[in-house]
């Protein structure tokens, strides 16, 4: 469904994306870990055209796109194919929940009021936040507000939904919310990748992860293998580090 | 106080109130309409970095920001004359206050649209909005919120500037005020009076920016 063949992106001087290939099949829940720095969130930026990638090809349902030169047009096209979900929520604030899940459906998709109204209370009823429709983001803690961005992202039906690290900004008590809420859309189906540091997600609700290092892909499989048989010492080191003494992961 | 003297005071009111109402007032809710359309204008295309068009903003910016405010009008009311450009009082001063208050506000709206967080807009591009839609229906709304106050603060010190008209011949307030001095010479009682007037329209004035700033409140802004 989604490919992505030798991305290329720096900062100045600093490469932080170094010829990074990734494959996405439909239903796929891509789990992308790996240090801070290793380039996760770029790589998930360039796919959204949210950063001009220096170089790379995107092939997104059979249409081939140059990631360094996508015009705007195609741009908003694109985009309004996928979703994307931030680790600092990014809701408008100057739009109620409800009106922050219509917006890009009025005004992006041409909605009529009423349908997508409906569509919007049914998003948030999936995400349990159907009571605060009318609560503006200020008035919702954290893990609510993220879940108002997921019910932005599911209610256009996108055919894929990028996470950046969407339980990061949380405190402990509020992820576990938000991941469940991310976990159900797993089950029903929906193609994800996400970038987290949420190991008991990446290892038990993933179908893939893919472990990312110094703008390089250093190793991806199921979760079993990557966490059970990691064939690279890179991971094996990283995967010490996040475990801990204990050698345990969160469960989700 | 001398019976005159009050008989002048109650008598000048309805004289200075009425130049007011019908000059001061149109006077300035002309020129502060105008003045919000350039500035937002300037901003935007210094917010968007539009080439050309943002160099010619500060250009402008520079302009009328540099020059006193009472030279512009001069320039143009005595000045333009020279050049086969006549205009009547009215409209001279329109032009000179909408041009100079678009000046102040266009920084005002700029330095606002730089406080809305970038997420905003990502967030904007995300749900499959362009740059125009995220703009007109998330951002713009986010900084004249945070606008409000600073521009507030501008519409009221311009009731007052509208006074610099009397120079040009604009009959408003304070030129009637001085017209009735001429008459019956009480410089001190009526420059007061009017003086009253304009800290009477000034007080209205906060009342509305009070008023407007809890309806807009229904949103706070936060960083995230």
């Amino acid at each position: 469904m989604l490919e992505i063949q030798n991305i290329r992106k720096s900062f100045g001087s600093l490469e932080v994306l170094r010829g990074v290939d990734l494959t996405v099949e439909k239903g796929d829940v891509a789990a992308i870990i790996g240090p801070s720095g290793s380039g996760k969130t770029t790589l998930l930026r360039c796919m959204n055209l949210l950063e001009r990638a220096g170089s790379g090809t995107m092939i997104f349902d059979g249409e081939r796109f140059d990631l360094s030169r996508v015009s705007g047009k195609d741009a908003v096209r694109l985009r309004q194919k996928t979703a994307f979900v931030f680790q600092s929520y990014n809701l408008f604030r100057n739009k109620t929940a409800l009106e922050n899940v219509t917006e890009g459906l009025i005004v992006a998709r041409k909605m009529p009021k009423t349908q997508a109204e409906e569509i919007a209370r049914r998003a948030l009823q999936k995400v349990g936040m159907l009571d605060r429709a009318d609560h503006y983001p200020h008035q919702l803690s954290g893990g609510q507000q993220q879940r108002v961005a997921i019910a932005r992202a599911i209610a256009p039906d996108p055919e894929i939904i990028y996470f950046d690290e969407p339980t990061s900004a949380l405190d402990p008590e509020l992820t576990g919310e938000v991941l469940s809420v991310m976990r159900q859309l797993a089950e029903d189906g929906m193609t994800m990748v996400v970038v987290t540091h949420e190991m008991g997600f990446a290892r038990n609700v993933s179908s893939r992860v893919v472990f990312m290092e110094d703008g390089g892909i250093v190793e991806s499989g199921t979760p079993q293998e990557l966490f059970e048989h990691p064939r690279q010492p890179r991971t094996q080191t990283f995967l010490q580090t996040v475990r801990g003494p204990a050698g345990k992961t969160m469960e989700v | 106080m001398s019976s005159r003297l009050l008989h002048i005071l109650v008598d000048s009111f309805p004289k200075i109130l009425i130049p007011g109402l019908t000059v001061t007032i149109p006077l300035t809710a002309i020129s502060f309409t105008l003045a919000m359309v350039i500035a937002i204008a300037m901003a935007l295309v210094q917010f968007a970095n539009v080439r050309g068009l943002k160099q010619l903003a500060r250009f402008y910016i520079w302009i009328f920001r540099g020059t006193p405010l009472l030279v512009q009008l001069f320039v143009v009311f005595y000045g333009l004359p020279d050049l086969g450009i006549r205009m009547e009082p009215f409209p001279a001063a329109v032009l000179v206050f909408a041009l100079n208050e678009g000046a102040y506000c266009a920084e005002t709206v700029r330095a606002a649209l730089e406080a809305v967080p970038e997420g905003q807009l990502e967030a904007g591009y995300c749900v499959g909005m362009t740059w125009g839609q995220t703009m007109g229906r998330i951002i713009l709304p986010q900084a004249m919120r945070m606008a409000f106050p600073p521009l507030s603060n501008s519409l009221i010190a311009m009731v007052k500037d509208t006074s610099l008209a009397a120079n040009i011949t604009v009959v408003e307030m304070f030129r009637a005020a001085e017209q009735i001095n001429a008459t019956v010479y009480e410089p001190l009682a009526l420059y007061i009076e009017v003086g009253l007037i304009y800290l009477l329209f000034s007080t209205v004035l906060t009342w509305v920016q009070r008023a407007g700033e809890r309806k807009l409140g229904a949103y706070e802004t936060q960083e995230v």
